[in-house]
């Protein structure tokens, strides 16, 4: 009688068996895209696969951590910067620059995170962007990196990256085709890589430590969870990721300056507004935000200033009446998920 | 001499960012809310008094009297329809209504006004200056921008502390439950507050287009100055501001005397100082 009323910790990972493998299929078809797509097409899935990479940085810090930062291009920039540096200054191949700058970009993030840490909930928010701005004002003095005007990666860098004489023979293309295409397939990685990242650190103990302090950061720190060190650990890793994207992008650029690279508006209001559309703080939502996102782009682009009044407005609208997104409506809706991060109470049936 | 000069100008400078600071700081201190379109709203009244200027072919002052009650209408409607709706627990939605709003002002105002660079055209007096002697001399515009930021500061204070309606902003800052029991329509109360901080930043307005060339693009900048002053000087507390204000002007003008390419990255410097060293400010009044 007693073990028929014992609950039952469960998270619902059978049905998601058929996801995972058809995710892995997906994965594959997208790596050998390359092979028969034109080069448009792939410069285009580059961009939704590096916006697809920072809505999910960003929905972990903002939507499972709560801390609202609008100063990731503080990360972005500087893995940009890095990987220049790195390629030019240290002459390090680019595919080596951008897995080494992310994890520099990390170790810039933890005296980060002691500065922005003391600001609680919205002055977190401006704080973090004053941070981005102060890596903006002073990547502009370093001369050897362009100054405020930028520079460019030498084509020195580009055309001998690791594996480009490989792509030429096996595809038949040209060097500028089969940088794009070494590319693409970085971006495919990180793409792929965020959404399992933010799924296995939901699925560990940090995640549980996470959705407690999400729920109420007083009952979680009297339980002995240690909130600020979770954070910081959440802070420092999404910092790793996007540094690692930053660099990828400005590897694909090829072109940096501090006005671009430290962007607020194309790092951190595009990307809130990816993972707003689609679901904060599901993982599914951003992977919906960014295909909304790409289609609102190619279509509106040209119309510049309208474009951006779209969008504004939509987050808003959406902010307001749908809160929790087009997934997060979708999914209370049907009651369906697609990764199982919630762990659910299950009263056995007799 | 040379350094005294500095400092005045500083302080002068500083008089600019309490103005911006000060209806953030208003809002800030009664609902908790932080409006990060505060900056471009701002820059939103100071093509609302160009356009007062231009079309009608009034100075720039009674340009800015017509725009305070526009503006703080506009605010009212702005909290009342949009903001209030936000507020809550949860702290992603009036954050990121009001990011939208920022992208949706900075852009609309581009496609009424281009990108081009404005000013306010005052005559003689903006250049004027007072003559201290010693090579020292104050610029008339400066001193006036201090003199209004002293005054609104001394306004609010006296609105805050000596009226009913103050009354009112405090007892929902304090204590919302409480307020709403005592019949204070906190919805309204919080509409006025913006209407007010709407006012002050057509005030902030009128100095910025006098003493510099603006454009659709200068929100967030302003926005951030505007948040850093209201740091430094402590939550809630309006004096703090004017001194968190001062502290920035100072910063930028010592940077920017030391190296030209220092000025906002001194400001910044400053103000991460203050948050690591005094997390809530110099003067705070009230707990976040």
């Amino acid at each position: 009688m007693m073990e028929s009323t014992r609950y039952r910790l469960a998270s619902n990972i059978r049905a998601s068996a058929f996801l995972a493998f058809s995710s892995i299929v997906l994965v594959l078809m997208l790596a050998a895209l390359p092979a028969v797509a034109g080069r448009g097409l792939i410069q285009d899935l580059i961009f939704v696969f590096y916006m697809l990479a920072l809505a999910q940085c960003w929905n972990l810090l903002a939507g499972y951590a709560g801390l609202v930062s609008v100063g990731q291009q503080a990360f972005v920039g500087l893995g940009g910067y890095l990987l220049f540096a790195l390629t030019i200054g240290a002459g390090i191949d680019p595919i080596a620059a951008v897995l080494l700058s992310g994890l520099i970009a990390a170790l810039f993030a933890v005296p980060t995170a002691f500065v922005v840490f003391r600001l609680r909930g919205p002055y977190f928010a401006i704080g973090s962007w004053v941070v981005a701005e102060v890596y903006r004002l002073v990547f502009a003095q370093f001369k050897q990196l362009g100054g405020g005007t930028g520079t460019s990666l030498p084509p020195s860098v580009t055309n001998e990256i690791f594996g480009i004489e490989w792509v030429k023979a096996a595809i038949a293309v040209r060097s500028p085709a089969a940088r794009d295409i070494i590319t693409y397939w970085i971006a495919l990685a990180l793409a792929a890589g965020t959404p399992l990242l933010v799924y296995f650190v939901l699925r560990s103990r940090h995640g549980l430590a996470l959705f407690a302090i999400r729920d109420s950061e007083a009952t979680a720190e009297s339980a002995g969870v240690d909130s600020f060190r979770t954070k910081l650990g959440v802070y420092v890793l999404v910092a790793a990721a996007t540094g690692m994207i930053g660099a990828l992008i400005y590897l694909q650029k090829a072109r940096i300056s501090p006005d671009a690279a430290f962007s607020v508006l194309d790092w951190s209001a595009y990307v809130i507004f990816v993972v707003i559309i689609g679901g904060v703080g599901t993982i599914e939502g951003p992977i919906i935000g960014v295909i909304v996102f790409y289609a609102l782009q190619h279509y509106l682009a040209d119309f510049g200033t309208w474009y951006l009044i779209l969008l504004g407005a939509l987050a808003i609208v959406t902010m307001l009446f749908a809160p929790k997104g087009i997934w997060g409506y979708v999914s209370q809706r049907y009651g369906v998920a697609l990764f199982p991060v919630r762990r659910m109470l299950i009263r056995p049936h007799e | 001499m040379l350094w005294l000069g500095t400092i005045i100008e500083g302080v002068l400078l500083g008089g600019l960012y309490a103005l911006f600071a000060a209806g953030l700081s208003l809002v800030f201190g009664i609902m908790r809310l932080v409006n990060l379109a505060h900056g471009d709203l701002i820059v939103l009244a100071a093509f609302t008094i160009l356009s007062l200027t231009t079309w009608l072919g009034f100075d720039p002052f009674l340009a800015a009297l017509l725009a305070m009650p526009v503006m703080f209408a506009a605010g009212f409607a702005l909290q009342y329809v949009l903001l209030n709706r936000t507020l809550g627990r949860d702290l992603l939605p009036p954050l990121l209504v009001t990011f939208g709003l920022s992208i949706v002002i900075q852009n609309g105002l581009l496609e009424a006004f281009t990108a081009d660079s404005r000013r306010l055209r005052l005559g003689a007096i903006e250049t004027a200056s007072i003559d201290l002697g010693g090579n020292l001399a104050i610029g008339v515009m400066p001193l006036l921008t201090l003199g209004s930021a002293v005054a609104v500061i001394l306004l609010l204070n006296l609105l805050f502390y000596r009226t009913a309606l103050g009354r009112a902003f405090r007892a929902t800052s304090d204590d919302l439950e409480i307020a709403q029991l005592m019949g204070i329509d906190h919805h309204r109360i919080y509409a006025i507050a913006t209407g007010i901080a709407m006012l002050v930043a057509t005030i902030a307005a009128l100095y910025l287009g006098i003493r510099a060339n603006f454009d659709p693009t200068i929100g967030p900048a302003r926005l951030i100055y505007a948040f850093e002053a209201v740091i430094i000087g402590g939550l809630g507390s309006l004096w703090g501001t004017l001194a968190g204000g001062v502290i920035i002007g100072l910063a930028q003008t010592v940077g920017a005397k030391i190296n030209p390419e220092w000025q906002i990255l001194a400001g910044h410097i400053a103000f991460l100082a203050v948050v690591v060293l005094r997390p809530r400010g110099l003067f705070p009044r009230a707990l976040d």
